[in-house]
């Protein structure tokens, strides 16, 4: 009962911890696919007097991933029973030419603006139009959210440190005596902490095969996932593999540093 | 005769205003029982750390078994350590060990192999008579028990030196005379080198031994 209680405190506290990150990783998840979404969905859309190549566009900006021509055939289709095929060929002869631009990633209002600069130097450019007013306020939203993950991962951290350093008063508490005596006796500082190693190693095979165990299962019930998707975010909330591993390697270094700290930290009691 | 303990204008302290021992000099031999005796607070068990180097002294010399105490290393540190048998006062058995896996951890921490360490444990707690108590933890024993499984623990491994800070300091008459009957077997037929800090010597030991005590920080033998 003694050892199941021993070992429990460890468990709860890495559990906490390795529980807590994969949280913090879904929303940072969330976040990427929300501001690639935005980005797919944004372009900036030039007029030219003249057709132009749509290389000479990407070429004006590195920030420029792509361009492509908008096609106004669609718009034509629908006039062509309002007005005569005449003033169609006329209409066509004066249309100017239209293209969307896509960029590399979600651009900041700045970049906005010195990139319609550029787009402005261009001879044939005569109308800008990068959609300002509602990009800004998607803008201010993602960063709202970036900002709300850069706090959550500070409460995380200070959640994790307090938790790691609360456990090691505990395990000061509880191995010291038995490593004094060791020590009494001869044995050399590998021999002393090889319990300790040996605990914290099992803690944190536990504490992660429980955490996985629920994520798996959360993402099995779809957990979140329905909701992210009926706002367009598709992610994956649980990588069997990668976040596996990840977890595991997170409660493994801490429970070996947690460890670590305790056996150079330990003096003597005589 | 050898000298298990040797010291020299041996000083020490716990810092450096309060001096417990002062320019000691005397010397343990090969074989030895001895008894260290002073008022409390006299530095006895100060004394008794420093043989076993939880004390590094603070001026002059302190040979144990051949070794240097003041430049000691922590690997020869352990060395020594593992040819000594330590019995304190209040026991400092592992709570969360077994009292067999208690006397067993010197001859672990020796590498004896597995079956040795079952035989040696059982013979001691046998020579104590707690073999019935060796799946027990110590908090499940009484203190005159547990000071005889200290004992036992002790003894395990064949100590050339035994150190006893007050074992029988609180304990009834009969486990006092089991631990003296111990002590005194293990130096008369293990030829093991006794130092024992106490309050009192018993009137009824079988063995020869000496007698050291301590005044104002000064170490020396009673005749």
């Amino acid at each position: 009962m003694k050892s199941v209680k021993n070992h429990l405190s460890l468990i709860v506290a890495l559990f906490t911890i390795v529980f807590t990150m994969q949280i913090y990783i879904i929303v940072d998840r969330t976040v990427i696919a929300y501001e690639s979404d935005l980005n797919e969905n944004y372009s900036i859309v030039v007029v030219t007097k003249k057709k132009v190549g749509t290389d000479s566009l990407v070429a004006m900006s590195p920030k420029i991933k792509s361009a492509e021509e908008i096609s106004t055939k669609e718009v034509i289709s629908q006039l062509q029973s309002q007005m005569k095929q005449r003033h169609i060929d006329l209409l066509k002869l004066s249309l100017p030419h239209f293209y969307s631009l896509h960029l590399n990633h979600y651009p900041a209002p700045s970049e906005i603006k010195e990139l319609r600069k550029k787009l402005e130097r261009h001879s044939d450019i005569t109308r800008i139009e990068d959609f300002a007013q509602s990009h800004d306020t998607l803008y201010k939203l993602l960063l709202l959210f970036k900002s709300v993950i850069v706090i959550f991962a500070i409460a995380v951290f200070a959640v994790t440190s307090l938790l790691v350093l609360k456990e090691m008063r505990i395990w000061q508490f509880q191995h010291n005596e038995r490593m004094s005596i060791m020590a009494m006796f001869g044995a050399p500082v590998w021999m002393r902490s090889a319990v300790l190693f040996r605990l914290s190693i099992v803690d944190a095979i536990i504490a992660s095969v429980l955490a996985i165990g629920t994520f798996t299962y959360a993402d099995f019930l779809k957990v979140g996932s329905e909701q992210l998707q009926s706002i367009g975010i598709d992610i994956l909330l649980f990588d069997p593999v990668n976040d596996s591993l990840l977890i595991v390697g997170i409660a493994l270094s801490l429970s070996i540093i947690l460890a670590t700290l305790i056996v150079i930290g330990h003096k003597e009691e005589v | 005769m050898d000298k298990v303990i040797l010291a020299q204008d041996l000083s020490l302290a716990y810092n450096t205003e309060e001096t417990i021992i002062s320019r000691a000099n005397f010397s343990v031999g090969s074989g030895d029982f001895v008894f260290i005796t002073g008022a409390s607070g006299s530095g006895k068990s100060t004394l008794l750390r420093s043989f076993y180097g939880a004390l590094k002294p603070e001026n002059g010399s302190l040979i144990v078994g051949g070794v240097e105490v003041n430049k000691i290393s922590s690997s020869k540190l352990n060395f020594l350590r593992r040819h000594i048998g330590i019995v304190f006062q209040d026991y400092k058995l592992v709570k969360e060990w077994t009292i067999g896996k208690n006397v067993a951890l010197p001859l672990i921490i020796n590498g004896y192999a597995k079956d040795i360490c079952d035989i040696q444990v059982d013979k001691l707690l046998n020579h104590v008579k707690l073999s019935h108590k060796v799946d027990k933890y110590p908090q499940e024993l009484s203190g005159g028990e547990q000071q005889r499984v200290a004992m036992a623990r002790a003894l395990a491994h064949n100590p050339i030196l035994i150190l006893a800070d007050e074992p029988t300091g609180n304990l009834d008459d009969y486990s006092s005379r089991l631990i003296w009957n111990l002590l005194e077997g293990a130096n008369t037929q293990l030829k093991a080198t006794v130092v024992i800090v106490t309050h009192h010597i018993p009137e009824d030991l079988a063995v020869d031994y000496k007698h050291f005590n301590i005044e104002g920080g000064d170490v020396y033998e009673v005749s």
